[in-house]
């Protein structure tokens, strides 16, 4: 595609704003709303799970009532009020006779651009498509199963690999780890399921995509995916919701255990809807993502794209157990119009001779607060630890914030930490370069842009790649001035 | 709360006591303190600005006070020469937290300029004092803050009138000298003029080996094209716990330099909250400190750039050893509509020993866009490349340790503006490198 072309594109996705807000109109079986025990077991009860795993649910729910939200964040998080939300919504209750699937759904994914028909589909990416609180379908499950590769919705796991489920779940990040963590292990529906056999490298990139529908409904998807020992695979994540007034909750996990020589790839780009240029409604995110790189050499790499959410809470991290382990961390966040994003990652270092390395690239304007929030801590015994951090922030407009809190607590003399961070705005000399030489303004802005974050971009897989870059344009429009 | 209750009953019962050794200025502020300070207690771990220093654990043991004010019978002047050489300074002694008044070297002061207690330059500079007296100081900010301005008794006032120049540097140097454990409530007030120019170096120093708990809230206002130069040093010992909050204040194109040297101490936290109230000023924080066995030292900066225009540069530097805890936090703010701010800020660490243990957390906080602000910080080892190269040039392996060493640490004291201060530092360093502490050759204190 040209240059010209491009832009043409970019300027048309730029006009429809947020192109993903329409709803679907389809028979959603949605619970009454509010919280307490009853409904935890109701929802156990829909999915019809097995004894031990509606006890963890209880006892999560049972901690998290003596939880607190913390209040630390660099956010004007608003009260939630946990008894509004219906906790369950279902929109394949009610399915028209011989159709695998709601035809409006399979429009709705279309429109999308997530084609449920394998043959549609881009060859080489698996689907997992979640709405609201179930999975609609998972695609290629068939070529993937010969390898011995299971990839599912975690409420179909639960049914056919309960042992698997029951050995790893909650293991990562403990049902107490935090509040919405045990939010989530109380009332978690579907999210994504996979494992990857030792020996495997994963065909094509797995991929889960989360959309929420039903009104007044929260998503507390759950992800669990286990890398045995010398696998490979990269896994991909987007989402998007409806516009509307109020927000909507969003509080999932996502729990990876890396095994010895395996290497796992997470990348999410994000396009929850951020509520309108006056703040108005938009997904609250507060997410809990970590992986456990428990074998020797494993490896894993979070790249995140973060356009959308009205407030983005989250820190993928890595728990670098296994000798020799190394860990990445890529983030691109972008903040606009009322966004706030607290935003980083968390590298624990435990094994010996661990690396890990974090780019974390933040891109405010408008009147949003982008924060950078990240901890690197090196236990006693990781001896030879290696940490490099960089974190840079631009600032587009005057009414913008950008934040740095690194934290970093070494305890060994072994280790080499290193953070740096700059904030500062475009250039004008680069701006000026390219006024020069016949580039309009918004135009050598989206380049500049473009180009900061392309340490981050560069990560991602190709397919995504080029979505990101344009979602980067989109967000920023307007923003000149 | 129980660490807090203990001085919470003590003013309940002695307040009375306490007000009547002091004076107006220092009582008016002093019930407000009382109450902020039973609001918010000590700050605990949980406190993000105090989560590396577990305060309530430092107060909690029963110290003595001196409530009564009873003099304590020392002659510092011949005492103790804790001089800088080739430095020629007005001395004075805090002992404890009382400003020795007898033998004041007044007559090298130009006109004008005060030093002197705050009991003794109320009667001549009560307006000022009225005025400045805990005013930067918000005691409904700090729980720490809030303590001292409760116990606080008396303290020392600086006084620098509008255009002087002082060209010889103000010492002061405070001795903790008791035969129980012993809680001081230090307080220092300062007050630069227009156009005025000082240097200070405020050295700690404590002569018994007793357990010593010193709480120290410096205020400085630096007014408008003044300058303002104050050092830091400490040199105390392991049982001596040490919690200082400085608070300066910069109006229009004013220069504040900050240094802060911990060569030997047992527990310090310091908290600097430097705020920018006029455009076209700068300041330059640095921090130095050296750390072994069970030391610990907490560095805490806030450098609020409330106006544009502002230059701010910190650097810190931290050698630990053995069993030492060091940790460093340093928040940039620069607010909205601060515009042409240039922030600057490194902190670098090295830890020779496994179990020793490096927190740092550099922070930027910004909500204008014409800015540049970048932050770093390292923790390490010595390079491996430089000592083999030493040790291939015939230079002994502790030798090239030491040398990288006070390369390492010789960057933050280059920084400061005093050149016999800087050579001093030099020859401090290297002893303490060489673990020969606290030997001076001159000193009482030291032997």
């Amino acid at each position: 595609m040209s240059e010209n072309n491009n832009n043409e594109y970019v300027r048309k996705v730029a006009e429809q704003k947020y192109e993903f807000g329409f709803t679907t109109d389809v028979h959603t079986d949605i619970i009454p709303k509010g919280l307490n025990e009853d409904v935890v077991r109701l929802i156990s009860q829909k999915k019809g799970e097995p004894e031990w795993l509606l006890d963890f649910r209880l006892k999560a729910f049972r901690h998290w009532q003596t939880m607190e939200m913390p209040k630390w964040p660099h956010l004007n998080l608003p009260e939630i009020d946990y008894q509004a939300i219906s906790y369950y919504a279902d929109p394949l209750a009610k399915k028209p006779k011989n159709k695998e699937i709601d035809p409006e759904l399979e429009k709705t994914f279309d429109k999308l651009g997530i084609p449920l028909e394998e043959r549609l589909a881009l060859s080489g990416v698996a689907v997992d498509a979640i709405m609201d609180s179930v999975s609609v379908k998972t695609t290629f499950k068939k070529q993937l199963a010969e390898k011995g590769i299971i990839f599912c919705s975690i409420g179909e796991a639960v049914k056919e690999h309960p042992e698997l489920v029951r050995q790893y779940l909650g293991t990562v990040v403990p049902y107490k780890d935090n509040f919405t963590a045990a939010l989530n292990s109380a009332v978690f529906s579907d999210g994504s399921f996979v494992y990857i056999p030792k020996g495997v490298r994963c065909p094509m990139e797995l991929s889960s995509y989360f959309r929420i529908n039903a009104i007044n409904t929260g998503q507390f998807e759950r992800t669990l995916i286990i890398a045995d020992d010398d696998s490979y695979v990269s896994y991909l994540e987007g989402c998007t919701a409806p516009m509307r007034d109020e927000n909507q909750l969003h509080a999932a996990i996502v729990e990876i255990v890396v095994l010895a020589n395996a290497e796992v790839k997470y990348s999410t780009v994000q396009n929850w809807y951020p509520g309108d240029e006056n703040g108005k409604g938009g997904v609250l995110n507060l997410v809990t993502k970590r992986g456990d790189l428990r074998g020797v050499n494993s490896k894993l790499s979070w790249t995140q794209v973060e356009t959308g959410s009205a407030i983005t809470w989250k820190y993928p991290s890595c728990i670098l157990r296994g000798d020799n382990s190394q860990a990445e961390f890529y983030s691109v966040a972008v903040t606009n119009n009322y966004q706030e994003a607290d935003t980083g990652t968390k590298m624990i270092h435990l094994g010996k001779n661990t690396k890990s390395t974090i780019i974390s690239k933040g891109i405010s304007a408008g009147k949003s607060q982008n924060s950078y929030r990240g901890l690197v801590r090196v236990a006693p015994n990781a001896d030879n630890a290696r940490n490099y951090s960089s974190c840079d922030s631009l600032l587009l407009g005057s009414t913008c914030g950008a934040h740095t809190f690194p934290y970093m607590d070494v305890h060994n003399d072994s280790a080499i930490v290193e953070h740096e961070a700059t904030t500062s705005k475009i250039s004008e000399d680069q701006l000026f370069y390219c006024n020069q030489r016949g580039i309009p303004m918004e135009d050598a802005i989206g380049l500049i842009v473009n180009g900061y974050a392309k340490d981050v971009l560069n990560k991602l897989p190709m397919e995504f790649a080029v979505e990101a870059q344009k979602l980067l344009s989109v967000t920023l429009e307007g923003t000149v001035g | 709360m129980q660490s807090e209750q203990q001085y919470i009953d003590l003013y309940n019962e002695a307040q009375g006591m306490i007000k009547q050794h002091s004076y107006d200025v220092l009582n008016k502020v002093r019930d407000k303190a009382f109450e902020d300070f039973k609001a918010q207690g000590f700050p605990t771990k949980k406190t993000e600005r105090y989560k590396y220093t577990d305060i309530p654990k430092l107060f909690a043991p029963d110290y003595g006070l001196n409530l009564q004010r009873l003099e304590i019978p020392v002659s510092p002047y011949q005492s103790f020469k804790c001089d800088v050489p080739n430095l020629s300074t007005s001395l004075y002694f805090v002992v404890n937290d009382q400003f020795y008044t007898k033998q004041l070297p007044k007559a090298q002061l130009p006109e004008g300029v005060v030093v002197d207690s705050l009991s003794n330059a109320i009667q001549t500079h009560s307006e000022v004092i009225a005025n400045h007296y805990a005013k930067l100081a918000d005691t409904s900010k700090d729980g720490l803050t809030a303590f001292n301005t409760m116990l606080a008794q008396d303290g020392v006032f600086i006084y620098v009138p509008k255009g002087v120049k002082i060209d010889r540097t103000i010492q002061i140097v405070n001795i903790l000298r008791s035969d129980v454990d012993l809680m001081v409530n230090r307080r220092v007030l300062i007050v630069v003029e227009e156009g005025a120019e000082v240097s200070m170096l405020f050295c700690d120093d404590s002569a018994d080996d007793r357990n010593f708990l010193a709480t120290q809230v410096i205020e400085a206002y630096v007014a408008d094209n003044a300058k303002l130069e104050l050092n830091c040093l400490e040199e105390t010992h392991l049982k001596n716990v040490r919690i200082s909050n400085v608070y300066i204040e910069q109006q229009r194109n004013s220069r504040v330099s900050h240094n802060v040297i911990t060569l030997h101490n047992g527990t310090t936290r310091n908290t600097l909250d430097l705020v920018f109230r006029g455009e076209g000023s700068e300041c330059f924080c640095n921090g130095c400190v050296i750390a072994d066995r069970h030391q610990h030292i907490d560095n805490n900066t806030i450098i609020n750039h409330a106006v544009g225009n502002c230059v701010s540069n910190q650097l810190y530097k931290y050698v630990l050893d053995d069993h030492a805890v060091g940790a460093f936090a340093g928040l940039i703010y620069v607010a909205k509509d601060a515009q042409k701010t240039l922030s600057h800020e490194v902190n670098q660490n090295l830890c020779a020993a496994s179990t020793a243990h490096m927190y740092t957390q550099p922070m930027l906080e910004i909500y204008a866009d014409d800015v540049q602000c970048d932050h770093g910080s390292t923790v390490g080892q010595l390079n491996d490349a430089a000592l083999f190269y030493m040790q291939q040039r015939g230079i002994d392996k502790r030798e090239a340790q030491l040398l990288l060493e006070f390369a390492f640490v010789n960057e933050v004291i280059d920084k400061m503006e005093l050149v016999p201060l800087r050579d001093r530092l030099h020859h401090l360093v290297e002893k303490r490198f060489r673990g020969e502490l606290d030997k001076c050759s001159c000193c009482k204190l030291c032997h």
